[in-house]
Formats: C-alpha cells, sequence, structure tokens
C-alpha cells in the first residue's frame, strides 16, 4: 500500500532564540505525556514532531526559559 | 529468528504498570510495607507528568469525610446512581477508607481548602450527600507524590509501554512484555505480582471536532489496559455501562458540577433555563442533556453569566489555572467570556471509565481481578465512580496485597515462545515498507465506533458496527509505523480495536436499557431487573473468542430505602418555566 506525505500545522510553538536545548536542556520533551516533542535536527532545538496533542501544558509551564507556548490545535479553535 | 538470550529480562517483586494517580501510590504502599521488597513503576509518558492528574486537579469529587457524610450513605449514593448493580463491599471499602487516604495526602502536603475553623470545605453537588472537596492548590500533587517515589526508593521506568502480561503454568501473572517507544527495544520485566493502573479507555469514540487526541481522557490512556487484561484471561466489567461526559462544545475540559455547580453556575438550554434538577455526572442526568440536545430547546449551554464578577474570577481561576489551564486559552480565540454570554457544550466520545461510570477490568474489594497475582486500580478498575481519592485509595489497597503475594512466591518460570512470538508481532509494523498508518487506522476505527456503537444503540447497526470493525482486524497486518514513535501508535490502536470490539460485544449481550444514556437500546427500551439485575462480565473463552456471561450483583451490605432507589431517576425539572 502506497503512501504520501501530508503536512499539518502543529498546536506548539517554540521559541528558537529562547530554547537551551543545545546546553543541554530536555525538560519539555521529557514531561511531554504523549512524547510529541523532540529535537529538530536542523534546528537543535525542541519542537513539535507529531500532531498529537492534548493541550494539557507541561511543556509549557516546566520549560525554564519560557519558549513553549501551547496553541489549541486548530481543529478545536 | 530472536532468541529469548536477546531479549533483555528484567527481575522484580512487585510491578506496577501505569504511574499516573493510581500507579505511584501502588508502588509507595507496596514500599512502605515491604521496605525490602523491590517495586518497579512502569510507565508509558513520564511519571513527573503523567495520567489525569499531570497538571493537578480542581478537587476531590467524592470525599467522605465524618461530620458531611459517612460511608454508607455514600455507599447507598453509588448505588443508587449505578441503578443497583455495583459490588457494594467494593465501595464501601474505598468509603471507609476515604478520610484516612484525605489525612495521609494533607500530611505529604497535597493542599484541600478548608473553612475559617479550620475544617475540610466540603461542597454538595451529588444528589443526596455532601461529598465535594475543592483543591484550589491542585497542581502540585504530581511533584508530591514524585518526591514520595524517590524517597521509598521504587524504581521508576518512564517511556514503556506494556503491551501484554506474561503467565505462568498455573496460569497467575508473571510480569510483562514492555517496547522502549523512543528506540522499539521490546523487553520483559518478569514480576511475582503485577498492578494496573494504566487509566481509563479514552479512545474509543471519536471527539466530535475530529482530533485523534481532544479527548476527555488523556490520550496516552487508550485502554492497553483492558487490552492486557482480556488477553491474559481477566474478566472485564459493565463496559456497556460507557462513560459519556458533559463538556465544552470542542474542548475536552469539565465545566459544570464540581467547579461552578456549588458557585451558582449550572447547566442551561438555549433559552438559559435550568432543565436538570443536580448536575452531578450520571447516566440519567446524561440522557436528559441527550434529550435536550435533540430538542427544539438545544443546544446545552454553561452559564455563568448571572454570577457576581468576584465569583466568576473565582471560577477562572480555579478553571483556567488548574488541571485544564489551557481552557482560557481555547475562550480566548473563540471570544467567549462567562460574564457575557452562555458557553456552548456537548456530550463527549464514549469510552471505558470506573473514575466517572463503572465499566472496567473487575476487580473486588482487595483489588484482585479474576487472574491470580493480577490487580487492578483507579480508571481502569470495575470500582465505581471512584474518581481521584478512588484511585488513591485502590492504589494503596493493591499496592499492599500485590507485595504481601509477592513474598509468598518464587519467581516464575517464562514462557520462551509465547515471548518471541509476541516480540516480533509487536515489531512487525516497523519491518514493512509501506502500508496503512497507524493515525489513519485509527481514525476510521474511531469513526466507526461514533457511527454504531455510540448511544442510542440500536441492534442492527450494532451488527454493522461489529462487522465493520471485524473487519478492520485483518487490516492489522498492514499496520506500517516509520520510527519507534509510530510504532508504539501501532500497537496502541491495536489496543483500541480490542475495546471498541468489547464495547459492542458487551453492549449487545445487555438486552435492555439501563443508567441512562450510557445503555440506552433503542430495541430494548425497558429496565428489566427481572432478567439484567446483574453485571454482565466479558472474557476470552476458550476458544480465543470474546464471550459475555452473567455475574450475581452480590447480596448488599447496605440496604436502600424504596424511595431512594429511584432518586436518580428524576432527573428533569418537573416545574413548566
Ligand atoms: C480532565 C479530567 C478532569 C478530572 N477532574 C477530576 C476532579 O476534579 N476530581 C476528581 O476526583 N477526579 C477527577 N478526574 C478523575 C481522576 O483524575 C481519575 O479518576 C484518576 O486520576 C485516575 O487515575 P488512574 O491512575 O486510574 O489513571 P491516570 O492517572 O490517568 O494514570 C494512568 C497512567 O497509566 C499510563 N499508562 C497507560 N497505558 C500504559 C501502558 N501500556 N504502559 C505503561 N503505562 C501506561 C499513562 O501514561 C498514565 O500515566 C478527572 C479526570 C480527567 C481526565
Ligand atoms: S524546555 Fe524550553 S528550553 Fe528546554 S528544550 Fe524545551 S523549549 Fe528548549
Ligand atoms: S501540551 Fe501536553 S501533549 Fe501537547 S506538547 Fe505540551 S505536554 Fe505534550
Amino acid at each position: 500500500m502506497p503512501t504520501a506525505n501530508q503536512i499539518t500545522t502543529v498546536p506548539v510553538v517554540v521559541d528558537n532564540d529562547k530554547c537551551i536545548a543545545d546546553k543541554g536542556c530536555r525538560t519539555c520533551i521529557d514531561v511531554c505525556p504523549l512524547d510529541v516533542l523532540w529535537i529538530d535536527e536542523k534546528t537543535g532545538k525542541a519542537h513539535m514532531r507529531y500532531d498529537e496533542c492534548w493541550y494539557c501544558m507541561p511543556c509549557e509551564a516546566d520549560c525554564p526559559t519560557d519558549a513553549v507556548t501551547v496553541n489549541i490545535p486548530y481543529l478545536l479553535r | 529468528m530472536t532468541q529469548l538470550s536477546d531479549i533483555k529480562i528484567k527481575d522484580i517483586d512487585v510491578l506496577v504498570i501505569g504511574g499516573g494517580t493510581a500507579g505511584p501510590m501502588a508502588a509507595i504502599s507496596a514500599k512502605e510495607k515491604d521496605p525490602n521488597a523491590s517495586v518497579m513503576l512502569l510507565e508509558k509518558a513520564n511519571v513527573k507528568r503523567s495520567g489525569a492528574i499531570s497538571m493537578g486537579m480542581d478537587g476531590l469529587n467524592n470525599a467522605v469525610i465524618p461530620g458531611h457524610a459517612t460511608p454508607e450513605q455514600y455507599t447507598k449514593e453509588i448505588t443508587i446512581a449505578n441503578d443497583g448493580i455495583v459490588l457494594q463491599k467494593g465501595v464501601l471499602e474505598y468509603a471507609e477508607r476515604s478520610f484516612g487516604m484525605i489525612q495521609k495526602l494533607d500530611n505529604w502536603g497535597v493542599y484541600f481548602q478548608k473553612d475559617e475553623t479550620g475544617e475540610y470545605d466540603v461542597k454538595k453537588v451529588h444528589h443526596l450527600g455532601t461529598y465535594v472537596l475543592p483543591m484550589p492548590e491542585g497542581h502540585n500533587i504530581k511533584k508530591i507524590l514524585y518526591r514520595r517515589l524517590r524517597r521509598n526508593r521504587v524504581v521508576v521506568e518512564n517511556r514503556y509501554q506494556a503491551i501484554r502480561l506474561l503467565k505462568d503454568d498455573d496460569g497467575a501473572v508473571s510480569g510483562c512484555i514492555a517496547l522502549a517507544t523512543r528506540d522499539a527495544e521490546v523487553i520483559v520485566i518478569r514480576a511475582k505480582a503485577v498492578v494496573l493502573c494504566t487509566g481509563a479507555a479514552g479512545r474509543i469514540g471519536l471527539p466530535a471536532s475530529g482530533y485523534l487526541y481532544g479527548t476527555y481522557e488523556n490520550p496516552t490512556n487508550c485502554g492497553d489496559g483492558h487490552s492486557m487484561a482480556y488477553h491474559v484471561g481477566a474478566e472485564l466489567s459493565g463496559l456497556e455501562c460507557y462513560q459519556i461526559n458533559p463538556l465544552l462544545k470542542d474542548y475536552n475540559g469539565p465545566a459544570c458540577a464540581y467547579v461552578t455547580g456549588p458557585l451558582g453556575g449550572y447547566t442551561a438550554n438555549a433559552n438559559g433555563d435550568r432543565f436538570i434538577e443536580c448536575d452531578y455526572w450520571s447516566g440519567q442526568m446524561m440522557m436528559e442533556f441527550y434529550n435536550e440536545l435533540q430538542s427544539g430547546n438545544g443546544p446545552v449551554f454553561l452559564k455563568l453569566d448571572h454570577l457576581a464578577e468576584e465569583t466568576i474570577e473565582e471560577i477562572e481561576q480555579v478553571l483556567h489555572t488548574n488541571e485544564r489551564p489551557s481552557r482560557g486559552r481555547f475562550h480566548d480565540g473563540r471570544g467567549n467570556n462567562y460574564r457575557t454570554k452562555m458557553v456552548e457544550m456537548h456530550i463527549s466520545e464514549i469510552g471505558f471509565c470506573a473514575g466517572h461510570s463503572a465499566s472496567g477490568v473487575w476487580v473486588n474489594e482487595k483489588g484482585e481481578t479474576t487472574v491470580s497475582g493480577l490487580y487492578g486500580a483507579g480508571d481502569m478498575a470495575s470500582i465505581p465512580h471512584s474518581y481521584m481519592l478512588g484511585a488513591f485509595v485502590y492504589g494503596e489497597i493493591c499496592g499492599q496485597n500485590a507485595v504481601e503475594f509477592a513474598k509468598n512466591r518464587s519467581l516464575p518460570a517464562l514462557d520462551d515462545s509465547f515471548i518471541l512470538s509476541q516480540k516480533e508481532r509487536i515489531l512487525a509494523p516497523l519491518q514493512r515498507e509501506d502500508g496503512i498508518p497507524p493515525h489513519q487506522f485509527e481514525y476510521k476505527l474511531r469513526r466507526l465506533v461514533n457511527d454504531y456503537l455510540q448511544p442510542p444503540k440500536i441492534t442492527k447497526k450494532m451488527d454493522i458496527g461489529l462487522q465493520r470493525l471485524k473487519d478492520m482486524e485483518r487490516d492489522i497486518e498492514f499496520l506500517y509505523a516509520r520510527d519507534p514513535h509510530e510504532l508504539l501508535r501501532a500497537n496502541e490502536a491495536q489496543h483500541v480495536l480490542d475495546c471498541a470490539l468489547m464495547a459492542a460485544q458487551a453492549s449487545m449481550y445487555r438486552q435492555e436499557s439501563r443508567w441512562g444514556l450510557y445503555h440506552h437500546f433503542v430495541d430494548h427500551p425497558e429496565t428489566n431487573n427481572e432478567d439484567w439485575f446483574c453485571h454482565v462480565q466479558l472474557y476470552k473463552d476458550d476458544n480465543d473468542q470474546m464471550a459475555c456471561k452473567k455475574r450475581p450483583v452480590d447480596p448488599y451490605v447496605i440496604e436502600l430505602d424504596e424511595e431512594e432507589k429511584t432518586a436518580y431517576q428524576k432527573m428533569r425539572i418537573q416545574k413548566v418555566s
């Protein structure tokens, strides 16, 4: 069964200027219950890799530099 | 072909699966009872922020506090709210330990609301008794549990999805097979006793928004525990008594009964009129909600616009900072303001959850399932309406009993060929070059659940739904995952399918209507106590088929008065407004 690539807008935004993942921080990635935040290999910063978010907000609440913003997923907005 | 020697095996006395609410309490209680026992807490996410209470909780929905309620009264209330189909001993056991648990949590630093005299500030929300205790500072609860886990030296393993339980030749549980969700390593944990605390099955139905993860329950809770219990041979109970909740439209936060109710908010129809007597969540209440939605008076709203500014600020403070803090953002995006207009509400997707209804893996008052050495606590076990405090109390009961069970047992033998074949099955989607992505499979499956399984239940529709779901079993061999994360989703989706099949089977078996909307069966509209005053148990039969049977309701330990029995059936407001 062949597959296609489709894109989707994701609810969580990371401010690359504030994110200190390059200094070893993994807090948001650690706490996300759905495991949808990963390191972006291109930028070395945290980003939302999968559109599977419960908008529960530990990622935003626990980020030491206030780099994370959780928006309501587009389908619910 | 891999051999068993290629698989990492960890040995432990007590394995607790699921580190949300009940799980940490089970692990801590096992260690407190026997500090020499080895106890592991296995969690799919990270115990620091996992489960229903990841951000905290607004309050205790069911506190039985001397001076406000008695265990007997509470047991009666829950018996009535469940149309009589309850294991009263199980409810009473909870109620008797409820206050002790509050004191324990209070000692640990969890803050409950107190009045000027220092007494617990309990509110009335239920139909008959008074049980709701607000926790305006509820957000530190996970931190407090985490500290206790550390202090008691519980072994914590994060980012593992337990997938199948193991049992020995005598049929006793002997551990589990788990998948590391970030690198797809399959491991075995051999244990002398296992406590399942995997939460509700919250991904059976599809939210009206169509967003797979916009569920009422934390979507990590997808029914893994229900499926694991089924496959290892445990009985599940009351699955036809679905969980369906009244929520804000498109936003999965609860709204009314517990937080706004005591402060004067209520559920209203489009005319702003109250139409239900009591906003406490029950099947009968949901039936009235559903009827109003279908009527010319719908849709249904949360009405707060009549309240004073200070009251609204207090409500916002709780609702927008504790358990679902993104709620304020949702309202801002829509231009909702509690002060100026009512907020639209809707019915949630269906699920299994003993925390809010009565569906789950059967356990008795000791937390024992029907499989030796396997215990269950919290939303996935069958003790009804147990909520957060019930998860803590049964977590404690299970932890204590499991460590006792483990003491009398040596390390069980492992079934090598079962483990190897499961490993292959679990990893299969990763081996394929193309196929069906898990999200597409899951979307279709849950859309079918909405189309055919959600109430009103109709035999012909259920038949079609069941057939379509069974057809989907054939798609499993085409599931395709490109990375370990997608593999996790592919394994979850198979458990969601198991749960959907269970929901259909149990619903078709109970040929009557009961619990209001939860089991509103159009072909059998009446409640039939003569034939159906019983539990419906679902299990895997000797031919590996899903089967159901009746289990008589144990004699009551607390009798009900005649007029109390029907209290929850009079939910609609009688006066004409
Ligand atoms: C939005 C919301 C609001 C609520 N509000 C209240 C309230 O105000 N008051 C109240 O008393 N109750 C409330 N409840 C109910 C209460 O939170 C739950 O009944 C209780 O927390 C359930 O605890 P649990 O341990 O069973 O499940 P959870 O706390 O959800 O824990 C289950 C854990 O199991 C893990 N898990 C699942 N599958 C696996 C697997 N295969 N392997 C490993 N780990 C796994 C999950 O990641 C999760 O951490 C609310 C529930 C929700 C969802
Ligand atoms: S928690 Fe904040 S700083 Fe740390 S990795 Fe995430 S976004 Fe970056
Ligand atoms: S809001 Fe919750 S689910 Fe979404 S990325 Fe943050 S922690 Fe993960």
